[in-house]
């Protein structure tokens, strides 16, 4: 019998899997990015579904709201070669489907192989364990990930800096 | 209760579209929305062997964290590369830059 978790997961999953479809295939590539914007709203009701709930929330505000719109500016920056109307994929695309389409095989295959060890049901939570505090405690404790958790701080403080600096406009000045 | 061989087929099939969004796309941006959709796919793994595995280990979604930022430098620096390309050529087609091709 499918239960309503079942239920939200299909329909999220159906909705990734279409809107993801739309997102290489349409033309026009502003629909392109508000499809993922779509896409990546179904992931984050996975998310909710795992009971992430950090990674959810953290997904439309990161995802959603500052990954997708910087695509959708660089677009509109970028718009003399977005005509609908041109072809918007290369001469190996049929190529690139069977790739994908092999590598899909693939996966599908490994993740069979393993059998029945893979429908495990997930444990439920225990009383009063609170993911969120944990995970907060575990990026900060020295014991957990506090150095990954700066070095990546670092990271993108670096990409952030080096963005700027590759993307201004030196003619103007 | 969802079983967690669902989860791996729906990450492989959202990592299989972003790739055959990476190789077939022509214009750079669409191809950098590839590579996204591939990183949500290993986002959506981490997380499920995290709820399948032991909850006291919070490992699953520290990484799936440190992706997020990692997700976030490479389309920022992506973009800004994509611009200043533009900016220099008027083009964003990937076939067209071929500069460093002998």
């Amino acid at each position: 019998m499918i239960d309503a978790s079942q239920v939200i997961f299909l329909l999220s999953a159906g909705l990734i899997v279409v809107s993801a479809v739309m997102v290489v295939s349409v033309r026009n590539l502003v629909h392109a990015a508000l499809w993922l914007v779509s896409t990546l709203f179904g992931v984050a009701v996975v998310y909710a579904v795992l009971e992430a709930s950090f990674l959810a929330v953290a997904q439309v505000v990161v995802y959603i709201g500052a990954i997708a719109i910087m695509f959708i500016f660089a677009v509109m920056l970028t718009r003399r070669d977005l005509l609908s109307k041109s072809e918007q994929t290369n001469a190996n695309w049929v190529w690139a489907l069977g790739l994908a389409a092999i590598v899909f095989v693939a996966l599908a295959f490994i993740i069979s192989g393993y059998g029945a060890s893979l429908n495990r049901l997930p444990a439920a939570m225990p009383e009063g364990y609170d993911p969120i505090s944990a995970l907060g405690n575990a990026l900060v404790s020295p014991e957990g990930f506090a150095l990954p958790f700066e070095v990546a701080s670092v990271l993108l403080l670096a990409a952030l800096v080096g963005s700027v600096y590759v993307a201004l406009n030196k003619a103007k000045e | 209760m969802i079983p967690l061989s669902w989860f791996l087929y729906l990450s492989a099939v959202l990592f299989s579209i972003g790739l055959y969004g990476v190789l077939a796309r022509k214009n750079a941006i669409a191809i950098l929305l590839g590579v996204e959709l591939m990183l949500n796919a290993v986002n959506i793994n981490l997380v499920a062997f995290w709820r399948m595995g032991n909850l006291a280990l919070m490992t699953g979604q520290v990484f799936a964290i440190i992706v997020f930022a990692v997700a976030a430098a490479e389309v920022a620096v992506g973009l800004s590369l994509v611009i200043s390309v533009y900016r220099r050529h008027n083009t964003v087609i990937a076939d067209e830059l071929n500069l460093m091709k002998w």
